[in-house]
């Protein structure tokens, strides 16, 4: 008790006398970043859970050249990534909400009236187009001898799908997911203008309530910061024990011992 | 050669003029832009509307060239702050909080506040009459503090522009909105798209949130806001001001 207090005495003197941002205001609205930084994670994982989802299937699609569907997932992915997340969002936010045979149907009331689902909606399509995009590269580039020899061990073009190509593609694209992630979770900060009580929501939120300029920003951003610094320290885990055969040999003790012999 | 020829050229035009702009220096004034009739952008990108003549006619009286800043609601007061422009004519009302980071002038209008809905709803407007009922204001406004000191427990949506609000009013997204009750009417009752929408209760009153009319900010402790102050009254003496006003209201909004 005695401690809590003068750490709080603390923050006031430096809050009204040292610094230009005013910690304790910080201090006092934590509870409300930590549900910002909630949502913010839920959107996240959501969609790139979702759009991972989708992007199996089409990223096939395309490495394999599927008639007709090959060109239509591209032009899907063209549309998604040639575009900003921002405008996709506000399209379908403010833009079908305009439309009263939107507003008349049955997905109005549960789904696109709620800024949640219109926002999860445009981040799953969004990370699902460029997900297939590098998806379907690592699929091209699948070892022509890993094929062939599961060819020969006689899999069906099922279990060979399942068995070889994807998890070897899995891992190849493993670097270029950790940008995916890490973009996305930068764009999620979309979702704050759309009346979405985000990370960077609830900054605002701060900043608009006390008329601030950093404090609210600069909170938000040290969140954003911690979140992102733990994304890096999975993905380099996950390198670590699924691209082990890309890294150099450590000589091996025993072996080193057993040549000097 | 000749491109360092020209940049001299150009570098040395820019200097004449900032020397010249120096001796009697633009008024950098911050205006909004999306809540009409105060302030609109029109199809050509250019601004209109009662803030935008307002701050034309102070400058005038002033005798210094007005250069308008085009700045987003929430940002208005740091962007002052830090010095990106002189003064706020943005329909910014004068409160007890806001006075604790900016100085104001005298008022140059004051309008109540009042809620709309749709003309068919019926809600308590207590605290727990509107527990869970969607009301939208704009980020960072006096009606933001009216709504979370009075509707606590209500879902309220924080917007970046007063045109999203009613966006989503009209879209259906939210039971009640608040607002300036003259913007409300100018800028969306009478308008096609207000259609099924009417004022809902009696004008707002509590002047420790909505504060005491509305006012032109300045930096703190800038001179500005006596010059303003009695460049507010010079045009409510010579008529300009009642021109103005005329152009966009049927009654005068400066209020008492």
């Amino acid at each position: 008790m005695e401690t809590e207090r003068t750490f709080l005495e603390y923050l006031r003197h430096i809050s009204e006398n040292l610094s230009p941002l005013d910690f304790l205001l910080i201090y006092d609205n934590l509870g409300k970043f930590f549900e910002g930084a909630l949502v913010t994670l839920q959107l996240t994982i959501l969609a790139l859970f979702l759009g991972g989802l989708l992007a199996i299937p089409m990223a096939i699609a395309r490495a394999y050249r599927k008639p007709g569907w090959s060109q239509a997932i591209w032009g899907y992915t063209y549309a998604f990534r040639g575009t900003p997340l921002l405008v996709q969002t506000y399209l379908f936010y403010f833009g079908l909400g305009q439309f009263e045979a939107v507003r008349n149907s049955f997905l109005w009331g549960p789904v696109l009236s709620d800024p949640w689902w219109c926002v999860l909606i445009a981040f799953t399509l969004n990370t699902a187009a460029y997900t297939t995009e590098f998806l379907k590269g690592a699929i091209e580039t699948t070892p022509e001898g890993e094929v062939e020899a599961s060819k020969a061990c006689g899999m069906s073009p099922f279990t060979r799908m399942r068995l070889v190509v994807l998890p070897s593609a899995f891992r190849r694209a493993l670097p270029a997911y950790s940008n995916e992630v890490i973009f996305t979770l930068h764009g999620s900060v979309i979702a704050s203008t759309v009346t979405l009580q985000d990370l960077l929501g609830v900054g605002r939120w701060l900043n608009g309530r006390y008329y601030l300029a950093y404090e609210g920003f600069i909170t938000a951003m040290v969140f954003y910061m911690g979140i992102v610094f733990l994304i890096s320290i999975a993905f380099r885990m996950a390198e670590k024990r699924y691209l082990r055969h890309l890294r150099p040999h450590e000589a091996d003790p025993s072996a080193q011992a057993n040549a000097t012999i | 050669m000749t491109f360092k020829k020209t940049f001299l050229a150009v570098a040395a035009a820019a200097m004449t003029l900032a020397g010249s702009t120096a001796v009697a220096e633009a008024l950098r004034v911050g205006v909004e832009g999306a809540y009409a009739p105060f302030s609109k952008k029109e199809a050509d990108g250019t601004l209109s509307g009662f803030d935008i003549d307002m701050a034309y006619a102070l400058c005038q009286k002033l005798e210094r060239e007005c250069v308008l800043v085009e700045q987003e609601w929430d940002g208005m007061i740091p962007a002052l702050i830090a010095n990106k422009y002189d003064a706020i004519v943005a329909s910014m009302s004068i409160t007890e909080d806001r006075k604790k980071k900016v100085g104001f002038s005298e008022k140059y209008y004051h309008t109540p506040s009042r809620f709309i809905a749709r003309d068919d709803a019926s809600f308590e407007m207590t605290r727990e009459g509107t527990s869970g009922v969607k009301i939208g204001v704009l980020r960072g406004t006096t009606l933001q503090c009216y709504v979370e000191k009075h509707f606590p427990e209500a879902d309220i949506k924080l917007y970046n522009t007063q045109e999203d609000v009613f966006a989503d009013l009209t879209a259906g997204r939210l039971d009640l909105q608040l607002n300036n009750t003259l913007g409300a009417l100018e800028g969306f009752l009478n308008t096609p798209q207000g259609k099924g929408f009417s004022f809902y209760g009696e004008d707002l009153d509590d002047p420790a949130c909505l504060g005491e009319g509305v006012g032109i900010a300045v930096r703190k402790g800038d001179p500005l806001a006596a010059e303003l102050s009695a460049a507010i009254e010079e045009i409510r003496a010579d008529g300009t001001y009642k021109t103005i006003n005329d152009k966009y209201f049927p009654v005068d909004i400066y209020g008492n």
